[in-house]
């Protein structure tokens, strides 16, 4: 027996073990966890024209993005994602977003500020304001109001003086997301009004200082402020596919998954050692650092795990134990022939490899197309069948052709085939 | 059973090392395509049940720090003004409930359900609408990612092996793409967009098993060193080629199968389709490779043989 081979086998295992000791706590906690796994709210919007004849190219689409960027700024979200999808759909994802209920109502509102007379005719529009100027402030009662700032003061004089020109109606209809059909006289009629606010215009008003005062909660008047300072859409977006999670419901998920998968992955590594024997406790150390680099590179790649993603990653390390059985199988064959340990894992390895590389490269060729092809919810899965079965070659060929080929390199293992779970009378005596 | 192949190995007895897969290549012919018409015709009176991932409204999951039962969610939502289809219990403390809307609900109208739900049952639910559009999308770019997927699997099969060999793999593959939809429209079970990625999966492993199979083959016919030209050759490789992988066809499937079934009963209610899918899918899949996937790829090659032959026949006779 050469100790060489045994020392090195060790040594490798030892200096893995430091190593991975080492990236286990960075890794998890890198990992970004998606909705499904930490609650929050994904939204696809379809992109429409607000005003008649714009167009929908890849300008507009960029800005309205930015604009929907500004506003999840507001929001805190640590990791959002925003996407163009199939040219005039934009998908929002906000995992983790605390206040789900404020979140859709910063998203989904146009913030269009107009500024009408009581026949609904435009005065001002949110082009008038200076950008970034709006604040909250409190009137002498402490209600709180918005406060803006115009670009001319010359044209707020202008406005002030048609409104008072209409007289008896002399109000000036302060309104959000003014859409087809509404009228300030059907609403002024309700109690529960769709526009901010009416006031009464009594002077000729030469200033480009303007308060809203609209009976506001100080949310409702923090969200205005909000929306006015990072600007209005460029477009119209409606939602046509939205979903939320629960935190609580997505961490119990996530929970519930992972204990599964830990004991399905039990069972993997029993069921190996049982049948493989020795050969069956290197395709399970080699799975361990096969679950570690998959799992390094999806950090690394910056994707998202989801709940069908940790299915993935379970189910792949079924598919990287087909290499290792493979080759084992292989291994065994040659044993049973009647060939040594050291022929036997040579031949076996030879064998094994065409055969691997085949079944590997064309499940390659599906997960990519699917990525290519994929929605965002296929794409998540086929990036991780994707790493997984690249990273099989790696692991369970390499891997376990190195580790086990020092043991047979170094005799320990001669004459030994029931290591490899070969029964002697199965041997062809030769 | 004697062979003129390497049969050096083989002295030693497995359960299966008489089995003639070939012999009965008619029964599993007629199973399976039983099977198919079967889901054929499920498929056209029943339908898929779709959920709303393709089709459209709202569902509501909510989970309760206790058990529920259904005429309780149902009275929930009809309180709020909602008419609800019959909820669907699940969970093992019967603590968690599906509810579909046929109807979009707006973003107000979802801040007022959840919050209701979260006051009432403790635990915020998850609210998911779909409008018809995307649920027809999602579906139409599922079915054509498989259909190119198909297409590069047959030329790279095509280019690695030959062309019979990656015909009948595509068509094993479609034959357990549709047998796990088949299961799905017979026993009623809600098919959402996990589905598609289960089923996509499915296509990867059957591939994969497939290929394997084929492989063997491929190997036999190089060390049997000679041309064949009978079925009852073919089906000789074929017979061994089997023979020889099962052991590894079985312990992969069970490998698979082992975090599939504990996914099933300790996994998240939300991947239960997926997982029920995945189930099926595996152990059709082996199916397929071993006894469509072989056999038919015999049967066909043999045709293709006899066929030429009576070509060349033909041309030297003219």
């Amino acid at each position: 027996m050469k100790k060489g081979h045994v020392f090195s086998f060790f040594a490798i295992l030892i200096i893995s073990a430091i190593i991975l000791s080492f990236v286990t706590m960075p890794i998890i906690h890198s990992v970004k966890l998606g909705l499904d796994l930490k609650g929050g709210f994904e939204v696809l919007y379809q992109v429409k024209p607000l005003k008649a004849g714009q167009k929908i190219d890849s300008e507009t689409m960029s800005n309205a993005v930015a604009s929907i960027n500004k506003r999840i700024n507001v929001l805190g979200v640590s990791e959002p994602n925003i996407a163009i999808e199939n040219g005039n759909r934009i998908r929002v994802q906000l995992p983790g977003v605390k206040d789900q209920k404020r979140a859709r109502e910063l998203l989904s509102t146009t913030a269009n500020l107009t500024f009408r007379d009581y026949k609904d005719k435009l005065m001002l529009d949110g082009s008038d304001l200076q950008p970034g100027k709006a604040r909250v402030a409190f009137d002498d009662m402490n209600r709180p109001l918005v406060t803006l700032r115009l670009k001319d003061s010359a044209k707020f004089a202008d406005v002030t003086r048609k409104i008072l020109a209409e007289a008896p109606n002399n109000v000036l209809v302060i309104w959000m997301d003014y859409g087809k059909g509404d009228s300030y006289r059907k609403e002024a009629a309700q109690s529960n009004h769709k526009f901010i606010s009416a006031p009464s215009v009594n002077n000729v008003l030469n200033t480009n200082d303007v308060q809203i005062t609209g009976n506001f909660t100080v949310q409702e008047a923090t969200n205005l402020k909000d929306l006015l300072n990072s600007g209005s859409l460029p477009v119209k977006m409606d939602e046509i596919y939205s979903t939320s999670v629960g935190a609580q419901y997505g961490q119990n998920s996530m929970q519930q998954t992972l204990f599964a998968g830990a004991i399905g992955i039990a069972a993997i590594f029993i069921f190996m050692l049982l049948f493989y024997r020795f050969g069956g406790l290197i395709a399970d150390i080699t799975l361990i650092f096969y679950v570690y680099i998959v799992m390094a590179v999806f950090v690394g790649l910056q994707a998202v795990l989801t709940l069908p993603g940790i299915a993935a990653l379970i189910l792949g390390i079924g598919m990287a134990v087909d290499a290792n059985i493979i080759t084992l199988e292989r291994i065994k064959d040659e044993i049973r022939s009647g060939k040594s340990i050291l022929s036997a894992y040579k031949a076996g390895n030879q064998r094994a490899l065409p055969t691997v590389v085949d079944a590997n490269l064309t499940t390659i060729i599906a997960a990519a197309v699917l990525f290519i092809f994929g929605d965002s919810a296929v794409k998540g899965f086929a990036v991780m069948l994707l790493i997984s079965n690249i990273i099989t070659f790696i692991t369970s060929i390499y891997g376990a052709r190195l580790l086990l080929g020092l043991w047979v390199r170094s005799k320990a293992l001669n004459n030994r085939p029931g290591l490899f779970g070969v029964r002697r009378s199965d041997i062809l005596e030769k | 059973m004697k062979s003129n192949v390497n049969m050096d190995y083989k002295h030693y007895n497995r359960f299966y090392d008489h089995f003639d897969f070939i012999k009965f290549r008619n029964v599993f012919f007629t199973f399976s395509l039983v099977i198919t018409l079967a889901g054929i015709i499920s498929l056209s009176i029943f339908h898929l049940n779709l959920g709303i991932d393709f089709s459209s409204g709202t569902r509501v999951d909510l989970q309760a720090d206790r058990p529920l039962n259904i005429t309780q969610v149902t009275n929930t939502f009809k309180d709020l003004g909602y008419q609800p289809e019959q909820p669907v219990l699940s969970g093992n403390h019967r603590n968690i409930a599906t509810v579909r809307i046929n109807k979009e609900l707006t973003h107000q109208e979802i801040a007022k359900v959840k919050s209701a739900i979260q006051s009432k049952y403790g635990i915020e639910p998850n609210v998911s609408t779909v409008s018809p559009q995307v649920g027809r999308d999602l579906a139409k770019n599922a079915f054509f990612a498989v259909i190119i997927a198909s297409i590069f699997i047959i030329i790279y099969v095509w280019v690695r092996f030959e062309f019979l060999q990656g015909l009948t793999a595509v068509i094993a593959l479609i034959h357990d793409a549709f047998f796990i939809i088949s299961v799905f429209s017979l026993l009623h079970i809600e098919v959402n967009i996990l589905f598609i990625s289960a089923v996509l999966t499915i296509i990867g492993y059957s591939i994969n098993d497939t290929i394997v199979t084929f492989d063997r083959v491929r190997e036999n016919i190089k060390l049997s060193r000679k041309r064949l030209t009978t079925f009852e050759e073919l089906g000789q490789i074929v017979n061994l080629s089997i023979r020889e992988t099962l052991t590894r066809s079985i312990n992969t499937v069970l490998t698979v199968l082992f975090p599939v079934i504990f996914l099933l009963i300790f996994g998240s209610e939300s991947i239960r389709t997926f997982t029920i899918a995945l189930f099926v899918g595996l152990i059709c899949g082996v199916y397929s490779s071993v006894c469509i996937a072989c056999p038919l790829w015999a049967v066909m090659k043999a045709r293709y043989i006899a066929g030429r032959k009576k070509k060349r026949t033909v041309q030297t006779e003219g």
